[in-house]
């Protein structure tokens, strides 16, 4: 039996793996030590299991566990890399080159490091999601000290081509940091072969528990190094104090631990269910694949029916089916989704867009279930629509004066 | 973002979706809104020239379910009333009767404005005189 609603926005978070909870439960409870705590068994306990999830965590990303310093998530990651390398390296430049397809909290602590008296330059995105890499060459300056882009979007899925800009990074002297969130645990990531300074990601996209993430950063060729964001005991070598979240930190590891066994079969079997709605959906009239689906996550896809606005298209199924749209139709913002109009897409297209979030525990009754949910009420928003209708007559809407709203 | 029952019902089952001839005199036609934002609806009166009431009205809408809601509602209130009690309905009614949120207002406003550009087409049409609006604040 098909047990409702179904959860397709993986992107936003994770459920967390039953596996994951099972690891984590102790450490609530009997084993609650400070893992800072030196002199007895409890925190002596906790700091053993810290240093196992630490090695966990290091293992999928192919980097030292000394490497990996604990955060609440990726925000905090983002924060703490950003103003930690602007800080620290202040006396050798204070420009950074970003892309304006980043998340939320790298853009703005880019804003951030532009009121401290720093200098950013957003890149534009191709058409694909994909930055240019001879605009990026191009971008770096004797003052630029940290390039940060992405791992992967998202809102529509694409991959970066990290390798080719840490070259670039590197023939440079500048640093590289990468916001990790969407990739790390879904598709392969070796800080060492991508040539990654510094990444930061987080326990919920990857089914283990919110308020968990981690910083890599860098140890050797370069030695990394980032100012503190947060004073206090001195935790993960300096760079954030805070007592650490143990049992979230178990979790985390578990939560790396599984996705380093399960990658390659979920990822295959994920990606076959993806794409079996991405084109089963394409088979609706004037239906649009937005970026790249040469780089792109295996789990992603989003896709634009044009003529029907996202969060009416949401209303008739979000009871059903979790999903999300790069439509707000609020008085507040009537702007809709940044990333979409970054690839060049009219406001309309944007306005009717889908996102969709595959995961673990996505099976093929839930798509099939979706794709004919979607597909109703496309069509029955169509008939309802005056754009399709305009549309079907022939006439170019681009042509039409429409009042200023 | 919740929705009402009443949104929720209109949406589900929304009343006089559909066209009116645009080219009969007796027909009113507003288009108003923008696909950048996200919302535009079409809205259309046929008026019995003799008695001057609102014998038929239809609309289509593309928009979230706040504005689908708002223009199902409209036409079943215009349906039945005299072009002139038509002028009096007040996007406030709307968001009252549809329990529509703060965020969602700008919604309301733009049925009220559809209807004023149904009735003014009608009366352009009609050799009568464009009745000018103040601007809506709520945009």
């Amino acid at each position: 039996m098909l047990k409702l609603p179904i959860y397709l926005d993986n992107n936003a978070t994770t459920p967390m793996d039953p596996r994951v909870l099972e690891t984590m439960t102790p450490f609530f409870l009997e084993h609650f030590g400070n893992a800072a705590s030196r002199n007895h068994p409890f925190g002596w306990e906790a700091e053993e299991a810290v240093d196992y999830a630490r090695e966990q965590v290091a293992k999928l990303i192919n980097a030292d566990p000394k490497e990996i310093i604990f955060t609440s998530g990726a925000t905090e990651g983002d924060n703490l890399a950003i103003k930690g390398v602007f800080e620290m390296y202040a006396s050798k430049g204070n420009h950074i080159i970003t892309a304006t397809t980043e998340h939320k909290a790298v853009l703005d602590t880019c804003k951030h490091i532009e009121k401290s008296g720093g200098e950013v330059t957003y890149l534009q995105v191709k058409k694909d999601g994909l930055i240019d890499l001879k605009e990026l060459e191009a971008a770096i300056k004797p003052t630029t000290i940290l390039i940060a882009i992405m791992y992967a979007n998202n809102e529509i899925g694409t991959v970066m081509p990290i390798k080719e800009i840490s070259t670039i990074a590197r023939k440079h002297g500048v640093l590289l940091f990468t916001d990790g969130t969407q990739a790390v645990g879904k598709i392969p990531v070796d800080v060492n072969k991508d040539g990654i300074d510094l990444m930061a990601f987080s326990a919920h996209k990857m089914y283990g528990p919110k308020g968990v993430g981690a910083l890599y950063v860098r140890r050797k060729n370069p030695r990394v190094k980032v100012t503190a964001q947060m004073d206090g005991g001195g935790h993960e070598r300096g760079m954030r104090s805070g007592t650490l979240n143990v049992p979230g930190i178990v979790g985390f590891g578990k939560a790396c631990e599984l996705c380093m066994l399960d990658m390659e079969e979920d990822t295959k079997r994920i990606s076959i269910l993806r794409d079996k709605l991405e084109t089963e959906l394409m088979k609706l009239e004037e239906a649009y694949i937005n970026g790249s689906t040469e780089h792109r996550l295996p789990h992603v896809t989003n896709i634009s029916f044009k003529h029907v606005e996202g969060e009416g298209l949401l209303m008739g199924f979000n009871k059903n089916i979790a999903l999300s749209s790069g439509s707000a139709c609020t008085s507040a913002s009537l702007e809709p989704s940044y990333v979409l109009k970054a690839l060049g897409l009219g406001d309309d297209l944007a306005h009717s867009s889908l996102r969709f979030g595959l995961g673990r525990f996505t099976t093929e009754e839930q798509i099939d279930y979706t794709i004919k949910a979607i597909s109703e009420t496309v069509l029955k928003l169509r008939e309802m629509s005056p754009l399709w209708e305009m549309y079907k007559e022939g006439i170019d809407l681009s042509t039409i004066e429409w009042a200023a709203h | 973002m919740a929705y009402s029952e009443k949104v929720i019902d209109h949406y589900q089952n929304p009343k006089n979706v559909g066209t009116l001839d645009k080219a009969k005199k007796n027909v009113g036609t507003g288009l108003v809104g923008a696909p950048e934002c996200g919302d535009v609806m079409r809205l259309q009166i046929e008026v019995d020239d003799a008695t001057g009431m609102i014998t038929d009205a239809k609309f289509k809408t593309f928009g979230c379910g706040s504005a689908i809601a708002s223009s199902s509602l409209a036409t079943e209130w215009l349906k039945g009333k005299s072009v002139d009690d038509a002028l009096k309905i007040d996007n406030m009614d709307i968001v009252e009767e549809l329990n529509l949120p703060p965020v969602k207002i700008h919604c309301s406003v733009l049925a009220e404005d559809a209807i004023k550009a149904a009735i003014n087409d009608y009366r352009v049409k009609n050799g009568l005189e464009e009745i000018k609006f103040e601007e809506s604040v709520v945009h």
